[in-house]
């Protein structure tokens, strides 16, 4: 076979493999649901200003202070007079954003230090696994608030601080991954044909551990997600008047009595959002590897 | 056995102190220096460099660090707060006794609640009492704790007038936060402790005892649950972190005196000594809990055991 044949059967293979994939995926209900929902929060964040205009969620209105969800407001108004509906929407842009960048960086770092721990061992390793062991014992949240109290508070800081909190468990998990990989024998074999260590760990080793990388990534967003809205909610995040979901919370937490609904939207919106991306992060361990499935 | 745990003591030292060395860097990071955090950018600059002094920030970096590690090795001191120039240690001896017990009673009624639910779940595979614990741990696991918190808050504390809303002091006070802390937690515990189960009573040994014609309860109590536990075990020490993290959270809804509303306060002000002093301590006791989970875990995990005795060494 010539070369450009080799090349065209290497892509047809790789499309029967995608599809296979969503064919299992596909016969999930659960992962579905969480796709569809998944698609749905994603289509308002993207055409966020289309539907509702941004000055919207910003601009106050003294004279529809406080109202409640009604056909005008789907979701009521709040304290200054401003729908929250549009607010929740363009709020999505905040938590979403945030949950895929943090998990992206952390992913990106951890990979780097969890495949070079993995893969070289030794002193690499050693070196690599002492300075994670001590990442290991500060909580997440602390060394989250650790790095706002040094950096301040803003949408830059608040997705370093995640991120910090995030990589060491990326790179354990890698790095065991990995370790799983580099012993098979076409890594051997790679390495007696003298391939660089570079295209080794690129080429086939990264390659053969993704699957449990792209599920542990799809579960990280939603704790992200979480957490994110979890700084934002002690004041420790985004500031208000972002329409941040977490900082909504916290400002709506001095009207939970006469305007409940202020709590529940932006909550439900929260709730939904991780629990879209643990449906597919669920779906996608099946689907990716169907030896795992009980 | 012994040989293990010294070792795993001695192991602290150099990971406490990095510990220290994370918190002490990142929070340096911080711009400016005490004298004008505390007296502002209109002082006299004589005020600020002596305030300085006072503080120790007249020295450099790595003479700083190694003064802040002997003060806590040698005087327990971390130091003064900014703001009300009074030892940090007194603040955060006053406030831990509340974070603590909140944690505490968070980590007894999620694994109370999540390892039982879990081993049941897995028992009754496919059963109507698995579909509900499965969704159920499913949507707390989404929902955010603080957000749950909020909602229990509304209707236990404002509308039915139960439980106090705000504060601490009786165990009255603890249960709406411990509610809030522990279902997140719970839910993950059900949903581990649930595969673990599943796993292992797929196992070999677990026919063999069912060969034997050993009793369900049996084969569950004896052979099942044992080794079911031991990945539930590693994550008790994540969990009691996670619990922790939760526990500062739930403080602010509550307006609990605890580390969570301690720390804070402390980042509102720029207190940084406060921040510090606060974060060390609770990194300290997190990596002593890790310690004792894994110490635990070599005592329960006879292969462990077995390997310290042979001498043996295996990369994890």
């Amino acid at each position: 076979m010539n070369r450009k044949g080799a090349k065209n059967s290497r892509a047809q293979k790789r499309t029967s493999q995608l599809s296979e994939i969503w064919r299992r995926f596909r016969k999930n209900r659960a992962a579905m649901a969480g796709l569809i929902i998944l698609s749905i929060i994603l289509f308002f964040t993207i055409f966020a200003d289309l539907i509702v205009p941004y000055s919207k969620c910003i601009d106050q209105v003294g004279a529809e202070r406080l109202q409640w969800p009604s056909l005008r407001h789907l979701f009521g108004t709040d304290e200054y007079g401003r729908d929250l509906f549009a607010r929740v929407i363009h709020g999505s842009r905040y938590s979403l954003f945030i949950g895929v960048a943090t998990s992206l960086i952390a992913l990106v770092i951890g990979a780097v230090l969890g495949a070079s721990a993995g893969y070289f061992g030794g002193m690499v390793d050693m070196v690599i696994c002492r300075i994670i062991d001590v990442f290991m014992c500060v909580p997440p949240i602390l060394l989250s608030l650790a790095v706002v109290a040094a950096l301040g508070t803003s949408l830059q800081n608040l997705v370093i601080a995640i991120t910090i909190s995030s990589i060491p468990g990326n790179v354990r998990l890698i790095r065991s991954v990995v370790l799983t990989v580099a012993e098979q024998d076409y890594v051997e074999a790679a390495r007696s044909y003298g391939s660089s260590h570079a295209r080794i760990i690129f080429r086939y080793v990264l390659p053969n551990a993704m699957g449990p990388i792209i599920v542990n990534t799809t579960m990280a967003i939603s704790d992200m997600i979480l957490s994110a809205a979890g700084l934002s909610f002690i004041g420790m995040g985004i500031q208000p008047p972002s329409p941040e979901w977490g900082a909504l919370l916290s400002s709506a937490q001095k009207y939970m009595f006469s305007s409940p609904y202020l709590l529940v939207f932006p909550g439900a919106f929260i709730m939904l959002s991780s629990l879209s991306f643990n449906l597919v992060g669920d779906g996608l361990t099946d689907a990716l590897d169907p030896k795992l499935k009980d | 056995m012994l040989k293990f745990i010294a070792k795993r003591l001695l192991y602290m030292i150099p990971v406490l102190l990095g510990v220290a060395f994370l918190v002490f860097t990142i929070l340096s990071l911080t711009p400016g220096d005490p004298g004008t955090i505390i007296l502002g950018i209109t002082a006299k600059p004589e005020d600020v460099a002596s305030l300085n002094a006072q503080f120790g920030y007249d020295k450099p970096f790595f003479i700083r660090f190694i003064n802040y590690i002997g003060d806590i090795v040698l005087h327990q001191d971390l130091g003064l707060s900014y703001q009300s120039r009074e030892p940090v240690i007194d603040s955060i001896m006053s406030r831990f006794p509340n974070t603590l017990t909140l944690t505490v009673l968070s980590m007894s009624v999620s694994a109370l609640i999540g390892i039982s639910l879990g081993v049941l779940s897995a028992v009754r595979q496919y059963s109507v009492l698995d579909h509900v614990c499965v969704i159920t741990a499913l949507i707390f696991a989404c929902i955010p704790g603080f957000w749950l918190g909020l909602m229990l808050l509304m209707l236990f504390a404002l509308k039915l007038d139960w439980l106090p809303p705000y504060g601490a002091g009786t165990l009255k006070h603890f249960i709406l936060p411990t509610i809030t802390v522990s279902m997140t937690s719970a839910a993950g515990l059900l949903r581990l402790t649930r595969s673990a189960m599943l796993e292992t009573i797929r196992q070999e040994y677990i026919r063999t005892a069912k060969a034997k014609g050993a009793s369900e309860r049996r084969i569950i109590v004896r052979h099942a649950l044992k080794n079911a536990m031991m990945p539930v075990i590693t994550t008790l020490g994540t969990s009691f972190g996670a619990s922790l993290g939760g526990a500062i959270i739930a403080e602010t809804i509550f307006a609990m005196p605890g580390m969570g509303t301690l720390i804070t306060t402390a980042i509102r002000q720029k207190d940084i000594p406060m921040v510090m002093g606060s974060t060390l301590f609770l990194a300290a006791l997190f990596s002593l809990i890790i310690l004792i989970v894994d110490v635990l875990y070599a005592f329960i995990d006879p292969r462990i055991k077995a390997k310290y005795q042979n001498g043996g060494k295996s990369r994890e």
